[in-house]
């Protein structure tokens, strides 16, 4: 019967046969279904997608940036090209990099998790990831087109923060600051348009019983990071378009000779800036909010006060953003304000600290690869709170700022924070995504490569920095004790790219040869375990319904359902 | 595995009723406005009285009383356009919604009139002085904003003129009223400290 089965399917294919270009798995087909698609989970794969293609590039960038500066005296890159490389790399990692990979995860798991079919406005979902990248084009293309007529400049070159006057015509000629401006602009409005629909999804779209306080932290989390999104990118906008003016109708906001003030750039720069500092880490918190709980096998610690903590953060973060600039000169009530309220930080973030570590505590933990970069999460993450808090304090950062010591802590931050919890995420979402898991070997030489490299490289920056050595300055004499330090920090870049390899192989390597995930390979509790692996389109049958914070756990466990004791 | 309702669940039938997603995303847009608003205000604020050559505001500047009314009145005459609309009275909607437009459109033949006037006769142009940019980015913010709310109120007059709008669509033409509620209200802070206030409290600093 079985025999006689296929054969009559294998005749009802030839009987159908697709159109030319339509079989499939053939690239038309994939090019089109990309193109059109308005499904959150296509848009949200082509988000981390082509946020990881960007991530190699300026990566790249940061590699060739450690190779100059490996010894002292060196000159493998000329000094412009070493300014266009620094603005490129922060440019791209915050703004094509980071943005999109987060909203990718928003966008991919926040309509399953809530049980919507899709999010609130689709076609405005593809319209902001097309905007994205195209901003991610228009950005790169400066390298092509930033020469402009007049045949002066390349790419932008002037930090990722431009500051003011280094924009003005007469400093920025050609048309790499106008490349560097639109493309932000461009991409803020797909941020916008995204952070719009990821709220109104959140909130008009919950499955029934999907009541606030029954809401996965995840999407509380991303819900708090979506307003961010839609409180900060304005400011952000609004600088652009005054740095057009000035750049091509001559008004002064930022020229100093007419009257205009460059501080004011780094006021409204830096009121955008510093909330997406948050905007970026945010997500992290999201993902360790699910992973932390599932592979610790234990309910989320403190739930409520986790809720809390996010609105802590996302109101106090709106308060800070004069902390970048301690150096200018402010009033010392001025200093005093921003130290304080940038202290303050560090009190719902250790909230959070506490609470995983408490939902770890007691638990019985599995130490799979998700959980492996989880938990240098929290390791990495204090850290970058402890230099936070040490930069918060304003003489410290009159010593410290525009240092090495900087460098490090940012990057402790977007990467022992941010990246590796996107890392732990793609660990943990792949199977649902694709249907396979990640290697796991592959995965273990990409975890122990990347988190030995990252901390080669990063943590010998703090102590050049505490010796004095300044950021952006594209080599160094010998001799004045950072020599050592920038070797190896060099080095550590050997295995961050390493672990990469291994990574972007494993990723291409499981789609097709990795192990069959099935629905819930982790033994989960968020209702995108409760559909198929990869999801169907509509995501779900039947609208599921929900009693508690862990349906699953409800589904699996009728005799001891969470609703009980909620 | 297929997601099955617990047997087991309580039986609690609360009614799910969720806000509406045009709603919701209408007042996330208009949160955005705010926000891009807001850094032009500031900016307007922070360079009040800092230009370095004339001509000052105090010297150029007449409020738009008469303008700045039939802006404000447009928001309550687009109230007015709604009620009928949720009574299914179309010819009362109509007359409401078309007052709407001709005052949104008086504002900005206004808006335009005072432009030609200050570019031409007064000689402020946005690159004159602090003043001159500070004062078109905002005004001009606001009143790129007054063009699209007068495209979305023109599209619905259309609609409802070809008899294709009815009370169905109260709560799509309800948002354009939020938005054009929004565009009203930002001119009240915009009026306030362009013309109200800049011409008094701008005046020529000495320079430090």
């Amino acid at each position: 019967m079985a025999h006689g089965s296929t054969a009559l399917s294998k005749e009802y294919i030839e009987v159908a046969p697709s159109s030319p270009g339509q079989e499939k798995g053939s690239l038309t087909r994939i090019v089109q279904k990309m193109v059109f698609t308005v499904d959150h989970k296509v848009l949200g794969l082509m988000y981390i997608g082509s946020g990881l293609f960007f991530f190699v590039i300026a990566g790249i960038m940061a590699a060739l940036i450690r190779i100059q500066l490996a010894v002292p005296n060196n000159h493998f890159l000329e000094p412009d090209v070493f300014n266009r490389f620094f603005t490129m790399h922060g440019t791209a990692m915050v703004f094509i990099v980071g943005m999109p990979i987060i909203f990718g995860f928003a966008n991919y798991l926040v309509p399953i998790m809530i049980g919507a079919r899709d999010m609130a406005y689709p076609r405005m979902n593809a319209f902001g990831f097309w905007m994205f990248f195209f901003s991610g084009f228009l950005l790169y293309a400066s390298y092509f087109a930033g020469p402009g007529l007049y045949n002066a400049g390349s790419a932008p070159d002037v930090g990722w923060f431009a500051y003011s006057p280094l924009t003005s015509r007469a400093f920025s000629r050609g048309h790499s600051s106008d490349y560097w401006t639109l493309a932000l602009f461009s991409g803020g409005i797909g941020s916008i348009a995204t952070a719009i629909n990821l709220i109104v999804t959140t909130v008009s779209l919950r499955c029934k019983g999907m009541t606030l306080g029954r809401m996965p932290l995840f999407v509380w989390t991303f819900l708090v990071v979506a307003f961010l999104v839609i409180i900060a990118m304005p400011p952000l906008a609004a600088c652009q378009i005054m740095l057009l003016l000035d750049r091509y109708l001559g008004a002064a906001f930022f020229d100093t000779q007419n009257g205009g003030s460059a501080i004011l750039w780094q006021h409204f720069f830096w009121i955008f800036g510093h909330p997406e500092v948050y905007i970026l880490i945010l997500p992290g918190f999201a993902i360790m909010n699910e992973i932390v709980p599932v592979f610790s096998r234990k309910p989320i610690f403190g739930y409520p006060i986790m809720v809390a903590a996010n609105l802590m953060i996302a109101f106090i973060s709106l308060g800070v953003w004069a902390h970048h600039m301690f150096t200018v000169g402010m009033s010392s009530v001025g200093n005093a304000f921003f130290a304080i309220t940038t202290m303050l930080v560090a009190v719902p973030t250790g909230i959070k600290i506490f609470n995983w570590l408490g939902t770890m505590h007691g638990g019985k933990i599995r130490l799979e690869l998700p959980m492996l970069f989880c938990i240098m999460f929290l390791f990495q993450f204090l850290i970058a709170g402890l230099t936070g808090i040490m930069l918060a304090v304003a003489p410290f950062d009159w010593q410290l700022s525009d240092s090495y010591f900087v460098v490090a802590h940012f990057h402790y931050v977007l990467i022992g924070g941010l990246l590796f919890t996107i890392f732990a995420g793609i660990y943990y979402w792949y199977p649902k995504a694709f249907g396979r898991m990640l290697d796991n070997k592959l995965g273990h030489l990409h975890f122990w490569l990347f988190t030995i490299g990252f901390h080669v490289t990063f943590f010998p920056q703090h102590i050049s920095g505490f010796l004095g050595m300044p950021r952006r300055y594209y080599t160094y004499d010998a001799g004045r004790g950072w020599d050592l330090w920038n070797l190896i920090s060099t080095i550590g870049v050997l295995f961050q790219a390493l672990g990469v390899f291994f990574f972007v192989l494993n990723l291409v390597w499981s789609y097709w040869k990795g192990r069959k995930a099935g629905d819930d390979p982790w033994d989960a509790w968020t209702l995108e375990w409760a559909t198929t692996s990869p999801p169907p389109d509509y995501n779900f049958e039947h609208l599921p319904v929900v009693h508690s914070r862990r349906p699953l756990w409800d589904l699996k466990h009728p005799d001891d359902p969470d609703w009980k004791y909620e | 595995m297929e997601f099955i309702n617990q047997p087991t669940a309580p039986e609690e039938e609360i009614p799910w009723r969720l806000p509406s997603t045009r709603k919701a995303g209408m007042i996330c847009l208009i949160i955005t406005e705010s926000a891009l608003f807001s850094i032009f205000v500031v900016a307007f604020i922070f360079y009040m009285g800092k230009s370095q050559n004339g001509p000052y505001p105090s010297q150029i500047l007449e409020a738009p009383w008469l303008a700045s009314a039939a802006l404000i009145g447009s928001s309550f005459t687009i109230m007015a356009a709604e009620y009928f609309l949720k009574r299914n009275n179309r010819a009362m909607f109509n007359v409401w919604w078309i007052i709407t437009v001709l005052l949104g459109a008086y504002f900005l033949g206004f808006t335009a009139y005072e432009w030609h006037d200050l570019i031409y006769e007064k000689h402020l142009t946005i690159s004159t002085n602090i003043f001159g940019a500070t004062f078109y980015s905002l005004v001009g913010l606001h009143a790129s904003h007054v063009i699209i709310g007068l495209v979305l109120l023109t599209i619905v007059t259309i609609t409802s003129l070809r008899n294709k709008l009815d009370h169905a669509h109260h709560e799509h033409v309800e948002m354009i009223s939020w938005y054009w509620h929004f565009v009203d209200w930002v001119w009240v802070i915009v009026f306030t400290l362009v013309y109200i206030l800049s011409p008094r409290y701008g005046i020529q600093l000495p320079p430090v």
